[in-house]
């Protein structure tokens, strides 16, 4: 038994997933995921009281757009406040599509994703000149202009009603149900997750990494700044439209108030808590950020059960503890859930013998 | 022909003159070495010739080519890599992802590429890594650091980083700036080394900006003096530490000045 890793190939080097334990974890992961957590889903929902499978759904959902946003904020560094403008933007396209252009899903999902890109990289423009809380601010123009045009081009969108979605089927596999709906989104959210990691390891996203980290050397080193911030704009929107694509199609109804200010900093959130710059913060940020508010219901409820009378009360508590989960979170781990994550791997690597 | 040709550059910020008609020219694979007090204008020539500055007047040609109006980032592609005189690297990046970066340009895989992993993407990535593993990597002794992140590493060793960074660009011309500030006399020896070996090696234009005279003296071709923006020297080194111009400028002409050139 070898007592480290010793390699003779640079291919094994980069690899990914190092060690066989790792693999294994992994492929017991995909195996869990795809095979037995439907079967656990709902009996456990019973039990939270809430639909698991429906958590789960939109875990994934938000993930794919948490990816795109970390991309962006954590990997190029670039702030963006416009992002749930975005997802709705990639929400409305792919419903429009879908229910008045009559394309099939396989065609208008991908479609989401590039009108969102193509939205998202004229609103990135900016991000050559500003930086910051400069960019942030613009890009929260993107918010409320893209929510306007949702609200009033209502021969478009429907207006305040919103659109009615259904249901689609991908070759012939109607994705009608919940459960169906969660491998196309499990698929997805394996695919992004590749290629986010992949594209960090190669040209792309180490130009863009170089650029969050050093915009004046990177443009030295042969980095050309507008077109990096660009096309982070571009990949990170693509990322969020084609989130609210899956979205649309999973709601069933898309109105301008799914993809408020509010998604924006939510989004903002999951990546600041899940850990910027971390290809597991999304993953992690977004599975924080949407179970917590229903795991803090069941204490809640339980509680207005015995005091009825100040059920009021309790409602606001939720929230109050919600938003002092995430201060505390930022201020005992503010690399977010992905460093404490790796902390805990590096303990018990050499566990019990860590000197 | 010289390879590097800088004439008349004029450069001011403001009502002052940083740099005040300099003209220089490199020939291929020598050791130029620019020296000056502090403040002299060297690092400006420096940001001048990377289009970091937009000089006033005057023009920079390489290899026949002028670039005084191209973008930065094209100045890249010509072969003209350089170092700072701060640290400039990216401190959340490892330093093999720091010298993988300097290939930038030299790299044709597209995002989607990459973003697969698959096929010409990956062969490119793996033929870049052998290629900073045996030719760069080997060559500044920097193995055992190669998984750091850079942040983490001391300044002697980030200074070498820097360097490896700026080899991995395959440069015609390696423009440094004082790659020897703040190092004890080893580091500095090492450092000396380094140099030589890239000129000699592979055949690197060499312009260094440097105030340790020692190295100055010993490793370069030939010295350029500049003082307010001014040139007022020019030759091998043992013309220059005889110049009674550069004794003055340095020390006002006192007798330690003559000890500081090496003297």
């Amino acid at each position: 038994m070898p007592t480290g890793l010793f390699y003779t190939k640079y291919q094994d080097d980069e690899k990914i997933f190092h060690t066989l334990w790792v693999k294994i974890w992994m492929w017991a992961l995909l195996i869990f995921l795809f095979v037995c957590f439907p079967f656990v889903a709902y009996p456990l929902s019973g039990f939270f009281g809430f639909s698991l499978q429906h958590m789960a759904n939109m875990i994934g959902i938000f993930i794919i757009g948490a990816h795109g946003l970390n991309l962006l904020t954590g990997f190029t560094g670039q702030i963006s406040l416009g992002h749930g403008a975005f997802m709705g933007v990639g929400a409305y396209t792919s419903a429009i599509l879908f229910m008045k252009g009559g394309w099939p899903f396989w065609l208008s999902l991908p479609a989401a994703g590039l009108v969102t890109a193509g939205v998202g990289m004229i609103f990135g423009v900016p991000s050559l000149r500003l930086r910051g809380l400069y960019l942030a601010i613009a890009t929260m123009a993107a918010q409320f202009i893209i929510g306007y045009a949702m609200r009033n081009w209502t021969s478009l969108t429907g207006g305040s009603a919103g659109l009615n979605v259904d249901r689609p089927s991908i070759f012939g596999f109607a994705l009608d149900t919940d459960l169906r709906y969660y491998y196309l989104i499990l698929i997805l959210v394996i695919f992004s997750t590749l290629f986010l990691k992949n594209l960090l390891r190669t040209k792309t996203g180490r130009a863009m990494v170089a650029i969050r980290d050093r915009y004046l050397s990177a443009e030295i080193m042969g980095v050309n700044l507008f077109k990096y911030r660009l096309l982070a704009f571009g990949i990170s929107s693509f990322y969020v439209g084609v989130s609210g694509g899956l979205f649309a199609h999973y709601n069933l109804v898309v109105s301008d108030e799914h993809f408020t200010m509010w998604l924006s900093i939510q989004y903002l959130a999951m990546v600041i808590i899940g850990g910027l710059g971390h290809v597991l913060g999304g993953i992690f940020g977004t599975i924080f950020m949407v179970l917590l508010p229903e795991l803090l219901r069941i204490p809640t409820e339980i509680l207005s059960n015995i005091y009825p009378n100040i059920f009021a009360i309790f409602g606001t508590l939720r929230e109050l503890v919600f938003g002092l989960v995430i201060i505390l979170f930022l201020i005992f781990e503010p690399d977010g859930l992905a460093a404490r994550w790796h902390t805990i791997r590096a303990y018990w690597k050499l566990w019990p013998f860590s000197y | 022909m010289a390879q590097l040709q800088v004439q008349d550059l004029h450069l001011n910020f403001g009502g002052l003159t940083a740099l005040n008609g300099i003209s220089l020219s490199v020939d291929s694979g020598e050791i130029f070495a620019i020296i000056g007090p502090n403040g002299a204008g060297k690092t400006c020539i420096l940001n001048c010739i990377c289009r970091f500055y937009h000089p006033g007047q005057g023009s920079v040609t390489f290899e026949g080519q002028e670039i005084t109006n191209f973008a930065p980032h094209k100045v890249a592609r010509l072969g003209i890599a350089r170092t700072f005189q701060n640290i400039e690297l990216f401190q959340g990046m490892t330093v093999l992802d720091n010298i993988k970066l300097g290939a930038h340009v030299h790299l044709r895989s597209g995002f989607f590429a990459g973003g697969l992993y698959w096929g010409k993407a990956r062969n490119e990535e793996m033929k870049l890594r052998r290629e900073v593993e045996e030719q760069i990597i080997d060559l500044l002794e920097i193995q055992a650091i190669r998984k750091k992140i850079v942040g983490t590493l001391p300044y002697g060793l980030q200074k070498r980083v820097e360097l490896a960074r700026a080899l991995a660009m395959r440069p015609k011309i390696l423009l440094l700036d004082e790659p020897m500030a703040g190092m004890n006399l080893e580091e500095t020896e090492d450092m000396a080394r380094f140099i030589l070996d890239i000129n000699e090696e592979r055949g690197v234009t060499i312009v260094l900006i440097e105030h340790d005279m020692g190295v100055v003296m010993d490793i370069s071709d030939r010295i350029f003096v500049l003082d307010f923006g001014t040139r007022i020297a020019e030759g091998p080194p043992e013309e220059i530490q005889h110049n009674e111009h550069v004794i003055n400028a340095y020390l006002g002409g006192s007798d330690a000045a003559f000890s500081k050139l090496g003297l």
